[in-house]
């Protein structure tokens, strides 16, 4: 019913180092960006813009990054949201100094200085392992944060430590308007998950999945470990970093290193294990969720239980349901949504047959 | 000198609180290989449940019984709903169903007792205490007296009865244990039961310092280094751990911190923690890990 992907061969080897092998996917790719870029900007209002599609774009972004190092590179981190925070504070803080700086290279060096801060807390990772490097990674978290909120120079004297993004002007052109900042969000998240899609189908991708799998076996077939390792780093956080300056500029439209602290690292983290660990589809599908859950909680509660439930209770049960969705997703799906999307597709290509 | 002792002992009273929190993620982490990111929540569960009740009329014993029952029961639905399924997998997800364990505990806590800070009086008053020329805190030292006595009571379990014996068996080779008769599940009823026991002590001390409160779970951050020093799989370990951690902490804010404008206790334990693991990876006690391919 779905479709088939008899009939179509590869005849060059360029056609085989595809990321999309079948033309219905390519088809759905066009479709899908077509809808993204010509229809959603027309037809999108407010609410939608600022509350689910900028969120949800710059989550996917920051779980991407999360999960080139823990899905593909397998080193555990709890120190994204210092990762974003450094991107974020870096892109202002350039846009600061070089007035006239292009904000789109502001945001690239964001991630670039974020690389560098990702790649010095990555350097214990080649001595330590497993949950040993939470504490790398969370001292990369509270020592951000430290230093975001007690020198003034991040913040340009700033007493509250927070700042109002400077005005998103893109060759001239101001995407200051809601659909403008989706636009310009969107035109930075996509090709650096094109970027990323390629990079694990990459031989630096299969390293990384060798490191996951067992970093001694890794080690003697002769992958080189520590440039592999801090390379996940460096791109990892680099993604982290753009995304930061993203939530910074496009969303939230303040830079404050409140909103990078540590449940947004555990936020992001939750967006890969729900969306799939070591997929590149499952961060849109885990970020949709996230953003997404707590909106249909509310509605739900106040057309369902509106008046049962006490105001203050609304928010112990979007944890209980949060966490009891996490165990579940645990045991029953370890590999995420994308694990039941992929499932899905499986059965809709036969159906309406069984075999 | 003296106010370098001060600050010393002062710290080393402090880090045996930290240790009391490290213990109950030593003995789970020993007994079922699981690193329980939960133990915090179930420190703010034990103090609220156990503050809730004394407000509400009950004596101290009862409310001490009933909150550890609590704990128990606690226990025995993780193991029946979330341990059970979750054997053999990969120690990570373990963890991340440990994350999402805390968000549940949480939620329920505060559903149950409500978010409010709750006062919790233990009956020592913080008076200084004079102490061969050094001030030390009253409550600090019953404290430091209360971790020893449940460390003892610990050891006692693990080194003198069946229980105990089973207990090591199970750290030391899960498979092994299985083989000779030993109900894992029970055991890590026992053990999670345990852990919540020692949750329960350590939040009621912390709850008499801080206030009984959210923020109670957060100290599994500060556990975190103690455990890291000392290694995972030792209790010993921990208690040097949070010894180490305590009194470094306190002199780095006394010395360190105004050449550094102050607030530096939440990441010092850490970067602490990181130079230890950069000599020793596996912290001070821990089992060396051999690998092979």
């Amino acid at each position: 019913m779905f479709y088939q992907e008899s009939g179509q061969f590869s005849t060059r080897y360029r056609q085989d180092g595809r990321a999309l092998r079948l033309w219905q996917q390519r088809a759905a790719l066009w479709a899908l960006l077509l809808l993204a870029f010509g229809l959603l900007p027309f037809i999108g209002n407010d609410y939608w813009f600022s509350a689910i599609l900028i969120p949800f774009l710059v989550l996917s972004l920051a779980g991407l990054g999360l999960n080139l190092l823990t899905g593909y590179a397998g080193q555990l981190s709890l120190g994204s949201a210092a990762f974003m925070a450094v991107g974020a504070f870096a892109s202002y803080k350039l846009q600061f100094l070089l007035p006239g700086l292009p904000l789109l290279l502001s945001f690239v060096a964001g991630g670039v200085v974020a690389a560098a801060v990702g790649v010095v807390f990555g350097l214990p990772s080649l001595r330590i392992k497993g949950f040993y490097l939470l504490v790398s990674t969370l001292a990369a978290q509270f020592f951000v944060e430290w230093l975001l909120t007690k020198f003034a120079w991040f913040s340009n004297g700033n007493e509250s430590g927070v700042i109002t993004a400077p005005p998103l002007l893109v060759a001239g052109h101001d995407f200051g308007s809601p659909a403008g900042r989706y636009l310009l969000t969107l035109s930075v998240v996509l090709p650096l998950f094109v970027l990323a899609a390629n990079l694990v189908r990459s031989s630096l991708g299969r390293n990384w999945m060798a490191v996951r799998d067992m970093d001694t076996a890794a080690a003697v077939i002769g992958i080189p470990i520590l440039r592999t390792k801090l390379l996940a780093f460096a791109i990892s956080s680099f993604i982290l970093g753009v995304a930061g300056s993203l939530w910074a500029f496009t969303y939230l439209g303040t830079v404050e290193p409140h909103g990078f602290d540590l449940s947004r690292s555990f936020q992001v983290l939750f967006i890969i294990i729900l969306g799939g660990m070591g997929s590149i589809l499952g961060n849109f599908l885990g970020a949709a969720f996230i953003v997404l859950l707590p909106i249909v909680l509310s509605i739900l509660s106040g057309t369902l239980l509106s008046g049962v439930l006490p105001a203050g209770q609304l928010e112990n049960l979007q944890k209980i349901i949060f966490g009891v969705l996490i165990i579940l997703f645990l045991i029953k799906e370890p590999d995420g949504l994308a694990r039941l999307w992929q499932g899905w597709r499986a059965r809709a290509r036969l159906w309406p047959l069984r075999f | 000198m003296s106010f370098f002792m001060e600050v010393l002992l002062g710290g080393l009273l402090a880090g045996v609180m930290y240790s009391l929190v490290a213990i109950g993620f030593v003995l789970i982490y020993k007994a079922s290989g699981v690193f329980n990111f939960a133990q915090g929540s179930m420190v703010l569960f034990a103090a609220l449940t156990f503050v809730s009740l004394l407000e509400r009329g009950l004596p101290f014993w009862l409310s001490f019984v009933i909150s550890l029952l609590s704990m128990l029961l606690l226990a025995l639905l993780l193991e029946r709903l979330v341990l059970r399924h979750l054997v053999n997998r990969p120690p990570i997800t373990l963890f991340m169903a440990t994350l999402g364990l805390s968000y549940v505990v949480e939620g329920v806590a505060q559903a149950l007792w409500g978010a409010q800070v709750h006062g919790l009086d233990l009956g020592i008053e913080d008076t200084p205490l004079e102490l061969g020329g050094l001030m030390l805190s009253r409550f600090d030292l019953f404290a430091a007296g209360s971790a020893g006595l449940l460390v003892l009571l610990l050891s006692l379990l693990f080194n003198k009865t069946r229980i105990g014996l089973s207990l090591r068996a199970v750290a030391d080779d899960q498979l092994a244990a299985l083989a000779v008769g030993i109900r894992l599940q029970r055991m890590w009823v026992l053990v999670w039961a345990v852990a919540g026991l020692v949750g329960l002590v350590a939040g009621l001390l912390w709850g008499a310092r801080l206030g009984v409160q959210f923020s109670l779970s957060l100290i599994v951050l500060k556990a975190l280094p103690v455990l890291i020093i000392g290694g995972f799989t030792s209790i010993g370990g921990a208690i040097v751990g949070g010894l180490i951690v305590g009194a470094s902490e306190k002199l780095a804010e006394v010395y360190l911190g105004p050449l550094l404008s102050g607030g530096i206790e939440n990441w010092f334990p850490y970067v602490l923690a990181l130079l230890f693991l950069l000599l020793r990876p596996a912290g001070l006690f821990g089992e060396r890990a051999i690998e092979r391919v």
